[in-house]
């Protein structure tokens, strides 16, 4: 398995990245499965028998962390990440509405990833922009005082 | 960048850089934080396009600040020396901007505050402003967070000069202690004692982290205090690391606040080039470097123990105490951590001595308190009050009231952890131990206003679901407990209670209360209880009446069109997702029971001078088929001819 992964997914932005570090310490896991994730769009399962070897850290211990924090991702995803805040603000003024408008739009359930990988739909558990409740992100951008119509159309400028 | 080796070289740089009129002058202060996903950079932009096309680009300068507050009237734009506070601003607007206020130094009317019907243009008359007291938040801004400068001129690291060469680490914790501050992550624990305990532990290496991981949804004070005045924050790193001998200190702030990592991994690098980071700051003998790190979308690592075993590259699962972290932390050397917000209130408590930041406030808790106000209230935004304000004061002096004029409901304090203050706390002097003995917890100071809207155990299963998905799993009365809790929640809110449910919940959360292992699962039931303690009616309307008293919860109202007060005008028609609503031009329209989904948008749009739409609940939405049956609304008129208040024809037009 190993092995044939390693034909088919790039290690060189890995390589790159691990040559940023230097020597990689314990605790630079997660700055490291960071720039991973931000480099491939995702954390390919299989380079992590690559960054194991070359770190000394067990991927048995990666895919704990991995599986522990919302942000990271073992599948590809889109292009966009649109992230739908459900924080208690956005909540009691109709988040609801917004997510069920952009999840039907495209067609994707949250943690969905659209066929043609352009967008990938999460939730987040606030942006801390209440005040302009509902939220959502598309990438880093903020969009505020959504409704479902306001939000399916942001979604359009972005390819 | 100029280096600064000593006290003297940063006070000499502060005049000259007064002296070369830095942060003074003619301003437009644009908020480019919070304020950036209502259009705040390129209404930037078209001021500096504007004033240059005008050849006034010289003598107005452009400045993305950090948060002015008042995050309702976004985008805020601040222009001194007016100090004319505009809000809801377009690129349009701008024009009249240079041409009436920084030429003729007159308000645009439009743009500013209203009160009484009368505009408010300078942001110091605004009652939203006059109630508060900024101290933390007080160059928050007025500073370009970006520029180095605008932080020194403002005195920023004047109190790292005090307390690094005029003090001994022991001399900054008493002083501390004395101030009364205490932490703001919301436990409250004395910032000043903290310090000490780690200050007296043996070790050679210790270190001091911020948190910056605000994971409570609704409250966004440090993600402010961080993209708004990074150097603030900074001083009062460099000044807690020096009190307790750590020589690497940590920001450790959430990967959704990109803008925040920006500014503080940029002010760290401007410190250090500075020479207010890395060896020997200011003379004093004194090391430091601090390193950002981001968090990786855990709420549990804001918990400390748990934040620790995230910084070591570990699931974020928290450990028990003791030992404490200022005993055995990050890779078992004594670790301090302390809030943003705690952090950021340091510099002043040094440079201004104990009694300046003691003097306000209540006996308890000393100081100001910083609430994010959001939910259903008309001015959201940031807000920094006196400690002992009452909850009346924060809601209606300064946040104007609930959103419409609504009656108020309540509010939720203190995010999942926190719990509810209803209509009859209304007076209460809000500070660490008056919210304490209503059930809440101050928490981070997230404040969450509710209206007659809002449905307390839908808000009870909200809070519970998050912190169901957020247990880290370690221990099972918060793993296990929180489950079965947002399970008998979700039921009631689907009609499906069952009598003895709300015992049932007040049994386990008592449970997980006492017996979870870190203050995720210790607060967790916290939600659940205060609202079964003030509103447990509500939680029995649901479960005996299939009712829902704030017609909030889907599965138990019905939406319907009142053919009474429909005139057919099609509006709620062009929105409804499901086209569960017919109808046509002046036929009054009817609901599909089958396919709506209660989703209510047509009740949103439904033109308040009708007010056709209603929410039924109960009894009444079981017996929605006997009420009238739609008919034309023009035969209805030649029916029972012009009711009273009922609009005609024409002006429905």
């Amino acid at each position: 398995m190993l092995k044939q992964s390693r034909e088919t997914e790039d290690l060189a932005p890995a390589e790159e990245i691990l040559e940023r570090f230097g020597s990689v310490k314990s605790d630079d896991l997660i700055p490291l499965l960071q720039q991973v994730q931000k480099a491939y769009g995702y954390v390919p399962p299989d380079i992590l028998g690559y960054l194991s070897e070359q770190t000394g850290i067990p991927t048995s211990r990666m895919y704990g962390v991995i599986t522990f924090y919302a942000q990271f991702s073992l599948v590809p995803r889109g292009r966009h990440i649109v992230r739908s805040c459900s924080g208690t603000a956005c909540h009691v003024r109709g988040a609801k509405a917004v997510r069920e408008g952009i999840s039907e739009e495209l067609g994707i359930p949250e943690g969905g990833t659209t066929e043609d990988r352009r967008f990938s739909l999460e939730t987040v558990a606030c942006v801390g922009t209440c005040f302009l409740a509902p939220v959502m992100m598309v990438n880093e951008q903020y969009f505020g005082l959504l409704t479902a119509d306001k939000a399916t159309s942001v979604l359009k400028a972005f390819e | 960048m100029t280096r600064v080796a000593d006290p003297g070289e940063l006070a000499a740089l502060k005049t000259r850089l007064q002296e070369e009129g830095v942060g003074g002058g003619a301003r437009i202060g644009v908020c480019a934080t919070g304020c950036r996903a209502m259009g705040a950079l390129e209404l930037a932009q078209e001021f500096r396009d504007q004033l240059a096309a005008q050849g006034l680009d010289d003598d107005v300068s452009v400045v993305e600040t950090g948060c002015h507050g008042q995050c309702a009237r976004a985008p805020l734009v601040l222009v001194e020396p007016q100090g004319f506070l505009y809000g809801k601003i377009k690129t349009g607007d701008v024009a009249d901007v240079i041409e009436k206020t920084v030429r003729e130094g007159v308000p645009v009317e439009r743009l500013c505050e209203q009160a009484n019907g009368e505009a408010v243009p300078a942001m110091a008359d605004i009652p939203f402003y006059k109630a508060q007291r900024k101290q933390v938040f007080r160059d928050c801004g007025k500073v370009d967070p970006k520029r180095f400068e605008d932080a020194i001129v403002r005195g920023t690291y004047q109190g790292v000069a005090k307390a690094l060469t005029e003090m001994t680490p022991e001399e900054v914790i008493s002083e501390v202690t004395d101030s009364g501050l205490r932490g703001r992550g919301g436990a409250g624990f004395p910032a000043g004692v903290k310090w000490g305990i780690c200050r007296k532990v043996q070790g050679d290496e210790k270190f001091l982290v911020c948190n910056a991981d605000e994971g409570d949804p609704g409250a966004f004070m440090d993600r402010a205090l961080l993209e708004g005045v990074p150097h603030q924050v900074l001083e009062g790193m460099i000044i807690a690391a020096y009190a307790i001998g750590a020589s690497r200190a940590f920001v450790y702030v959430r990967a959704e606040y990109p803008v925040a990592v920006e500014h503080a991994t940029l002010a760290i690098e401007q410190a250090r080039e500075c020479g207010l980071l890395g060896q020997n700051i200011l003379g004093s003998g004194f090391d430091l470097d601090i390193e950002v790190r981001m968090g990786a979308g855990a709420f549990i690592c804001g918990e400390e123990t748990a934040l620790i075993a995230s910084l070591e590259g570990e699931r974020g699962m928290p450990r028990p105490r003791p030992p404490y972290p200022a005993q055995s932390g990050y890779l078992a050397r004594p670790t301090t951590i302390n809030n943003v917000e705690t952090l950021a209130n340091v510099g002043s408590i040094i440079l201004g001595g104990e009694g300046s930041y003691s003097a306000i406030g209540t006996e308890g808790s000393k100081g100001t308190k910083v609430f994010a106000l959001a939910g259903k209230v008309e001015n959201t935004g940031l807000v920094e009050v006196p400690m002992g304000t009452t909850l009346r004061q924060i809601v209606f002096d300064v946040g104007g009231g609930v959103l419409g004029g609504l009656p108020f409901k309540a509010a939720q304090i203190g995010g999942p952890s926190g719990g509810c203050l209803p209509s009859e706390h209304l007076d209460l002097p809000i500070d660490y131990d008056s919210v304490k003995e209503t059930g809440a917890i101050m928490g981070s100071g997230g404040l969450i206003v509710m209206d007659e809207e809002t449905c307390m155990v839908d808000i009870a299963r909200f809070f519970t679901e998050f912190v169901k998905d957020e247990s880290c799993g370690k221990c099972s009365p918060c793993r296990i407990g929180t489950r079965h809790m947002f399970d008998i929640l979700q039921r009631i809110t689907e009609g499906e209670g069952e009598a003895g449910d709300v015992d049932r919940l007040v049994e386990i959360g008592e449970f997980v209360k006492e017996g979870s292992l870190c203050g995720l699962g210790q607060t967790a039931a916290n939600p659940t209880l205060s609202t079964i303690r003030y509103f447990r009616d509500e939680y029995e309307a649901h479960i005996n009446d299939g009712a829902c008293p704030a017609r909030m919860c889907k599965d138990l109202i019905k939406v319907w069109i009142d053919p009474a007060k429909c005139v057919g005008c099609r509006v709620c028609l062009t929105v409804c997702p499901t086209e569960a609503i017919t109808g046509g031009k002046k036929l009054i329209h009817i609901i599909d029971q089958d396919a709506c989904t209660q989703c209510a948008e047509c009740y949103l749009v439904c033109p308040p001078k009708l007010d056709a739409i209603v929410k039924l609940t109960g009894r009444e939405a079981r017996e929605l088929e006997s009420l009238p049956a739609p008919v034309l609304y023009t035969e209805w008129r030649q029916k029972v001819g012009a009711a009273a208040g009922q609009p005609s024809e024409a002006e429905v037009e």
